[in-house]
């Protein structure tokens, strides 16, 4: 357990040295870079000491703030989170090593440095808090640290938009969450998460738990509070955006779990709250994703479906506990922790590819890029694997964690009561958001890597140098082996399952039998790689000693094609659109043609947030109306002011005389 | 109780009726000045046998600092900063005048509520230290100049002071003297910033300093 400190230490010492050589780009991009890896190594090793050896897994430090105590233990859930922090921020941090040179000059690395290891090292300590105090701290660290992450590039006004958006979202769920950490110490006397075990009773529970699932869902980026999300990702840099989705919004579902196993037996409402806000988060999120055109936004809006998936996961887990349902708690909380690690890995995968594009042309903007596929060929094959397991293609990763939540849907449609309905709602939603989810990576993946390139932007591009194709190829990897893995993985949930619902009740032997149909999914899969380097095969076998030559399609006897004809973002998600254009309120600009040979032509379609345009502008909107009528009591005169303290003065007085 | 103790105070309470209605800015320094010399004296009307050498030297001190020195550093500023004669008040002189009698029958209403284990060197003591700090107050929101309003805060330091005085106990002077220091350093701060805010801005109207402040968020930044 010492052995993280060490890793905090390096973090934090080398983020500081980085910010003392900032006016050396090259040393401090190093140094910083150097100790985020290292230190996450160091975090990886003392995670394998803590596993084999659980006794060590608990350190208390006096310490003298009020109410709280340095008590950190690291339990099995923790360690499934601290395992995803390390490993994708120090793909992260190795991919931002060569990734940030492009602000050589321009930006001090160091400070970028220095927030992105605090970030980590305030993830570690949310993660091993055992003391709601010290948690919030951590808490709060991580939202500063990244909220100075995001605004690096803070000369830009969407950035600076974007960041104060962050700062205000964040903070409103801290505030839910000092709320439900009042309550929590106020009916056991104490702060020190261990003795909590008492469950609350009457309505308590219901409350802290509304309370953690506004806090926590809104860092996590539940639909209604997921607004800052497609503000904030595409205005981070590139390997900062990776970390932020792929472990820092986990941090939201680890902080809701840890919550869990504080209230005792839930009540089953909170299990349908969760699936309701799963199947509103996982259709709108990725119905809005479709819609997008700049690449981060739309890896933003799938965050959000993939956090619906998630919690729709963890909803029938809640549910499965409170019924007594063994079957369905363990396939909904393996499916969803599943979906946890899952997405951590390819969304980060996902989001450093997208990067690399940005990297070499400059721009997010799908519309003006394609045929990258052949240019940056690595690039290519790392975020088609990415975008093959977010849709949860079969042999890939992202497939057996919805197919977890699937098996879970149709054992609760054996079951009785409402759970039937609810889960016959669940397939309906997996299906939707799946069918979509695939045509919106085809439609990222054609527009950007196929077809021919749409400007000169994309004509220079190549593949990054080795360390972003490193990390990429890495995550890659995973993404591959935990689609094999998975029968071990689920296997080893059983411990962190046990931890979460405080019972033993059957789960060995349900895990069990879920294993059975993994191992033949897993045995599919191999087949299927089996019969994919067979075509590889036979495709070479064909290509041998002929000429390879690229010539045009046929283009219907057309005679100047251009590039420019090829499908766009917007008509290739046209039909999807149209449809859902109810709930998606895309807006169409097209420039009035008047002349029978017009010059130019211009067609844009641009959808904005629902939630933000229908809900949050018009709420913000009246307060600011409403403030702004006292804005007389605030006119700067200072006698004025001072007459204000002299009659609060004069009204205590009296008051207390 | 004695009747030289009541006549002191009631001379304290007219000099604070005088402060509103006076309209020069020299005579405001001399009342506040004599009315810190005369608060000044107030442990020393007590009984003989009660007073201790601690409350003498605390006295003197006060009588020193608040009869000459603060009226000589403020005589300085007007005259280096070359300030105009004028008081300038708000609402004019009946109307602060009027004010000021309000404020009496207030403080006098407040001190009826207070439980005096005590006895006091005058039944009046309590009510004019409330009238004459509350006067201080008005004064500072009353009056545009940034001097006036150092005199006003002498001013409700005075109240404060007889508030002590008038319950003649050590630790209350001991208190009085942490904020005879405050008051020392704010005086002299606040004469040095006066004058270079005159030498900068060519005047020392506090409204003007508004000009300052933030302006308020339009609604397109929203």
């Amino acid at each position: 357990m010492q052995i993280v400190f060490y890793s905090l230490t390096i973090l934090i010492v080398s983020g500081l040295l980085a910010l003392c050589l900032n006016r050396f780009f090259k040393p401090a991009n190093f140094i910083g870079a150097l100790g985020a890896i290292s230190g996450c190594i160091v975090g990886l090793i003392s995670l394998f000491i803590v596993y084999n050896n659980p006794a060590s897994a608990v350190l208390t430090i006096p310490w003298t703030v009020p109410y709280g105590s340095l008590s950190l233990a690291m339990d099995n859930l923790g360690i499934l989170f601290l395992f995803l922090i390390f490993i994708v921020s120090a793909l992260s941090a190795l991919y931002g090593m060569e990734s940030l040179r492009c602000y050589s000059g321009k930006k001090n690395i160091g400070s970028l440095w220095l927030f992105f290891n605090l970030l980590i090292a305030s993830m570690v300590f949310i993660v091993l808090a055992r003391n709601a105090i010290l948690f919030l701290l951590a808490w709060e660290m991580m939202a500063i640290s990244s909220f100075f992450l995001v605004v690096f590039a803070g000369e830009k006004k969407a950035v600076a938009k974007a960041g104060l958006i962050y700062l205000i979202a964040t903070h409103i769920g801290t505030l839910f969450l000092l709320v439900m950490f009042g309550l929590l110490g106020n009916s056991s006397g104490s702060f020190d998460f261990s003795s909590w075990k008492i469950a609350p009773s009457g309505f308590m529970p219901s409350i802290i738990f509304l309370c953690a699932l506004i806090g926590f869902g809104t860092k996590s980026g539940f639909m209604p509070m997921h607004i800052w999300l497609p503000e904030t990702y595409p205005a981070a840099p590139n390997n900062v955006a990776a970390v932020l989705s792929g472990v820092m919004s986990k941090t939201g579902i680890y902080g809701l779990i840890r919550i869990l196993t504080f209230l005792g037996m839930p009540c089953s409402w909170w299990g349908y709250l969760l699936i309701a806000m799963g199947i509103i988060s996982g259709i709108l999120g990725i119905l809005f994703a479709l819609a997008q055109h700049d690449l981060k936004r739309l890896l933003a809006y799938s965050s959000i479906e993939n956090i619906g998936i998630i919690s729709i996961g963890m909803g029938v887990g809640i549910l499965g506990m409170s019924t007594h349902n063994p079957v369905l708690m363990v396939l909904g909380f393996s499916g969803s922790l599943l979906h946890v690690i899952n997405h951590a890995f390819f969304k980060a995968l996902l989001f450093l590819g997208a990067g690399a594009v940005l990297d070499k042309t400059q721009t997010m903007e799908m519309d003006v890029l394609g045929g990258l596929f052949k240019k940056m060929p690595i690039t290519g094959i790392s975020f088609l694997i990415g975008a093959a397991a977010i849709c949860g293609l079969p042999p890939l990763n992202g497939f057996i964690s919805e197919f977890l939540i699937y098996l879970a849907a149709f054992k609760g449609i054996l079951g009785a009561g409402s759970i039937v309905f609810v889960s016959l709602g669940i397939i309906a939603a997996l299906a939707l958001i799946g069918a979509v989810a695939v045509a919106c990576f085809t439609k990222v993946f054609g527009i950007i890597f196929l077809g021919q390139p749409r400007s000169v932007l994309s004509l220079e591009a190549r593949d990054p140098g080795i360390l972003m194709r490193i990390s990429m190829l890495i995550l890659a990897f995973c993404c591959f082996f935990i689609g094999l893995a998975a029968p071990f993985m689920v296997n080893g949930f059983a411990v962190i399952i046990a931890e979460v619902s405080g019972t033993q009740m059957m789960i060995e032997y349900t895990l069990a039998e879920v294993i059975q149909p993994l191992r033949y999914i897993v045995s599919g899969s191999l087949l299927l790689y089996g019969f994919i380097l067979l075509l590889v095969f036979i495709r070479w076998l064909l290509l041998r000693g002929r000429r390879i030559e690229s010539a045009l399609t046929w283009d219907c006897g057309y005679a100047k094609p251009s590039p420019k004809m090829q499908y766009t973002a917007s008509s290739f998600a046209q039909p999807i659109v149209n449809f859902f254009k109810g709930i998606l309120r895309t807006k169409k600009h097209a420039s009035k043609i008047n002349e029978y040979f017009p010059d130019s032509f211009g067609f844009k379609t641009e959808t904005a947030d629902l939630f933000s345009e229908k809900v949050f502008n018009p709420m913000l909107k009246s307060v600011h109306d409403l403030t702004e009528k006292l804005t007389w009591v605030q006119h700067g005169q200072l006698q004025i002011y001072i007459l204000y303290i002299l009659f609060t003065l004069l009204a205590l007085f009296i008051w207390k005389l | 109780m004695n009747n030289l103790g009541d006549f002191v105070v009631i001379i304290v309470l007219l000099m604070n009726l005088m402060m509103l209605s006076s309209s020069r800015i020299r005579t405001c320094i001399r009342i506040v000045a004599g009315q810190g010399i005369l608060i000044g004296c107030m442990p020393l009307l007590n009984d003989f046998h009660l007073i201790l050498p601690g409350m003498v030297i605390s006295a003197s001190l006060s009588i020193i600092l608040k009869g000459f020195v603060f009226p000589w550093l403020l005589f300085r500023a007007v005259q280096e900063a070359n300030i105009k004669k004028e008081v300038e008040p708000v609402g004019g002189y009946p109307l602060s005048l009027l004010i000021g009698v309000m404020i009496f029958a207030l403080s006098f209403w407040l001190s009826t509520r207070l439980v005096y284990t005590k006895p006091l060197v005058s039944h009046l003591a309590a009510p004019v230290s409330f009238a004459t700090f509350f006067t201080g107050a008005f004064i500072i929101v009353s009056r545009m100049k940034a001097i006036t309003q150092v005199i006003g805060y002498l001013l409700l330091e005075n109240g404060i002071y007889l508030f002590g005085a008038a319950f003649l106990s050590e630790q209350s002077l001991l208190v009085e003297l942490a904020i005879l220091l405050d008051i020392f350093v704010a005086v002299f701060v606040m004469g040095i910033a006066i004058f270079h805010i005159s030498r900068e801005f060519d005047h020392i109207d506090t409204q003007k300093l508004s000009e300052l402040k933030d302006s308020i968020i339009s609604k397109q930044d929203i």
